[in-house]
């Protein structure tokens, strides 16, 4: 089941939710990269992070606290905060 | 008995209805007669008649919604497939002439009205409009899924100005356009920034998230019109760094049908009309025209008018003339007025017994208008409240002789005000200093009266920065009132 609604809007926009505007360029910009707390997650994101470092960025490193659950808000507003952008490291 | 071989009827009944019960052994009389050539309807409880075997349940009303029934009991007879002839309600003789049944119903009384059918229930018109078709709406239709919040998914598609919205369901949209006999795809105009096309349909979305209720939404369309005249200069006004918005200030006599404030708190919160009328202009701009602040609205500090900022003028006395009157209305035309301002700077003057005190008052705080020494650029709207109105009007003055007046007070030597003068860099061109200079242009003070009966205070609504021809100017739409 559904609910219908009629879009407000000028429709010049698709309907669907745009991802946000992607970076130019990895030089200058600060990554964040999140563990989800899964095994060997860090090892990946290790490398990940060499990769990044490499192409000019700067690179932030967090953990949830366990990969059962969503990311606690304070860490959701603590990597919007220091960073441009956010790489969700999954390691399955 | 009609002989025509191809004519069916259809009877419709209701249960809750004293008259349907009634006439039960004329119905029952009926299918006993016509047979197959008369279907009985039911709108509420399918087991009634309890003497009549074959019924057609209708609480879906699909069937009384498609024939517009308004009343039950009512017959209608098909010929040649369709509707040649209907009765209502229970009139004996109507009911014998129109089957050629002399004897029918001879042992019920000669007249019952009828009662209202379900299908006429408050709001029930539009439900089924909607669920069986007649009212297919224009604009996009998202499938917002159960599992999602309605009031999280306009927040995250970008429909709100930051407060919740309703969420505009094709039932509340189809209720709202009710509210208009204009038709849903006329178009009213082009919304700035993007100058999108605005639909009489999309005008009603946004009032619906507004929280409008159809009765408002003529004013909306005339709110709309207005923004959109030439001299008022929306666009720029969107755009500008400056504070201004649209102030919404609404005259006539539907400002007391429609249960707007004028009254105590009345530039404030609390008020349905007045929060929703202005909010859903703010909301057409932000989602039909594409003026999002940070986008194209670029305002430094902005103002919480940007929410809503609509409010209507205390008319009860019938010497002063309102806003709407000052631009050449009638006391019966319904108008509103819309004006570029920058929130509220109020006045407090508790002494004045005179209106030459008073009027001098209020030029002093008028002076201050986007800055003590810049003249000439900047309209405003003075709100005078009930006790200051009284001053006047005990003095014996009537409006022309309050602006004229506080428009002579506010005239100053250049020499005060040019850039330097007081120590103060701000200020007129160094070749004005030796002129006397208007505080306003010619058309740029308006005066409307609002406000509780207790406090001598005003409240000064100051305008753009670009006031004027170069920018905005007070515009007025009468709202067309639709019976």
């Amino acid at each position: 089941m559904s609910t219908t609604l009629l879009d407000p809007t000028s429709e010049l926009q698709p309907a669907t939710r745009q991802l946000n505007d992607r970076l130019a360029s990895l030089a200058g910009a600060t990554v964040g990269l999140l563990d989800i707390s899964k095994p060997r997650g860090k090892e990946f994101l290790d490398e990940v992070e060499k990769q990044l470092t490499e192409l000019g960025a700067t690179v932030k490193r967090y953990c949830k606290p366990t990969f059962t659950r969503v990311a606690p808000s304070e860490l959701s507003q603590q990597i919007s905060v220091e960073c441009d952008a956010v790489i969700e490291g999954l390691a399955d | 008995m009609n002989s025509a071989t191809d004519s069916h009827y259809a009877l419709v009944l209701k249960k809750d209805c004293a008259t349907c019960r009634l006439i039960e052994p004329v119905a029952r009389e009926l299918v006993s007669r016509l047979e197959s050539s008369l279907q009985v309807y039911v709108q509420d409880d399918p087991s009634f008649p309890a003497s009549i075997d074959q019924k057609i349940d209708d609480t879906e009303l699909e069937f009384s919604f498609h024939n517009a029934i308004e009343v039950v009991p009512t017959l209608i007879r098909f010929s040649d497939g369709a509707e040649s002839a209907r009765v209502f309600g229970w009139d004996k003789k109507q009911w014998q002439d129109f089957l050629q049944l002399a004897d029918l119903g001879s042992e019920l009384p000669d007249f019952r009205p009828g009662c209202g059918s379900k299908s006429q229930d408050p709001g029930m018109e539009e439900m089924l409009a909607v669920k069986y078709g007649g009212a297919s709406r224009a604009a996009r239709q998202l499938e917002i899924a159960d599992s999602e919040d309605l009031m999280e998914a306009c927040y995250e598609r970008g429909w709100t100005d930051g407060l919740p919205v309703v969420p505009p369901t094709p039932l509340r949209v189809t209720r709202m356009l009710a509210g208009t006999n204009r038709p849903a795809d006329e178009i009213i105009g082009n919304i700035p920034p993007d100058y999108a096309p605005c639909s009489i349909e999309k005008a009603a979305i946004n009032a619906v998230m507004a929280g409008c209720k159809p009765e408002y939404f003529p004013v909306v369309l005339a709110t709309v019109q207005g923004a959109l005249q030439e001299p008022f200069c929306m666009h720029g006004l969107l755009c500008t760094t400056y504070f201004a918005s649209p102030v919404l200030i609404v005259d006539g006599p539907v400002t007391q049908r429609i249960g707007m404030n004028s009254g105590i708190n009345a530039l404030g919160q609390g008020n349905r009309a007045n929060a929703s009328i202005g909010r859903t202009l703010q909301l057409i701009i932000q989602n039909v025209g594409g003026g999002r602040p940070g986008g194209i609205d670029r305002a430094t500090l902005g103002n919480p008018g940007k929410y809503s900022f609509c409010f209507a003028e205390d008319e009860s006395d019938d010497d002063w003339p309102s806003l709407a009157m000052d631009r050449g209305y009638q006391r019966d035309d319904s108008v509103v007025n819309l004006f570029a301002g920058s929130g509220i700077q109020p006045v407090m003057d508790q002494q004045s017994r005179n209106p030459e005190s008073l009027a001098r008052s209020l030029a002093a705080s008028l002076r201050t208008v986007s800055h003590a020494k810049v003249f000439m650029a900047t309209d405003a709207l003075l709100v005078l409240s009930p006790e200051h109105r009284r001053v006047f009007r005990e003095g014996g003055w009537n409006k022309n002789q309050v602006k004229s007046a506080i428009f002579d007070a506010l005239r100053t030597p250049g020499e005060e005000i040019v850039r330097g003068a007081g120590g103060i860099a701000e200020g007129l061109p160094q070749q004005l200093k030796d002129k006397t200079i208007n505080k306003f242009r010619e058309d740029g003070l308006h005066i409307a009266s609002a406000g509780g009966k207790a406090g001598l205070f005003s409240a000064i609504i100051a305008g753009w920065v670009a006031s004027g021809e170069k920018g905005s100017q007070l515009v007025s739409q009468p709202i067309e009132i639709e019976s």
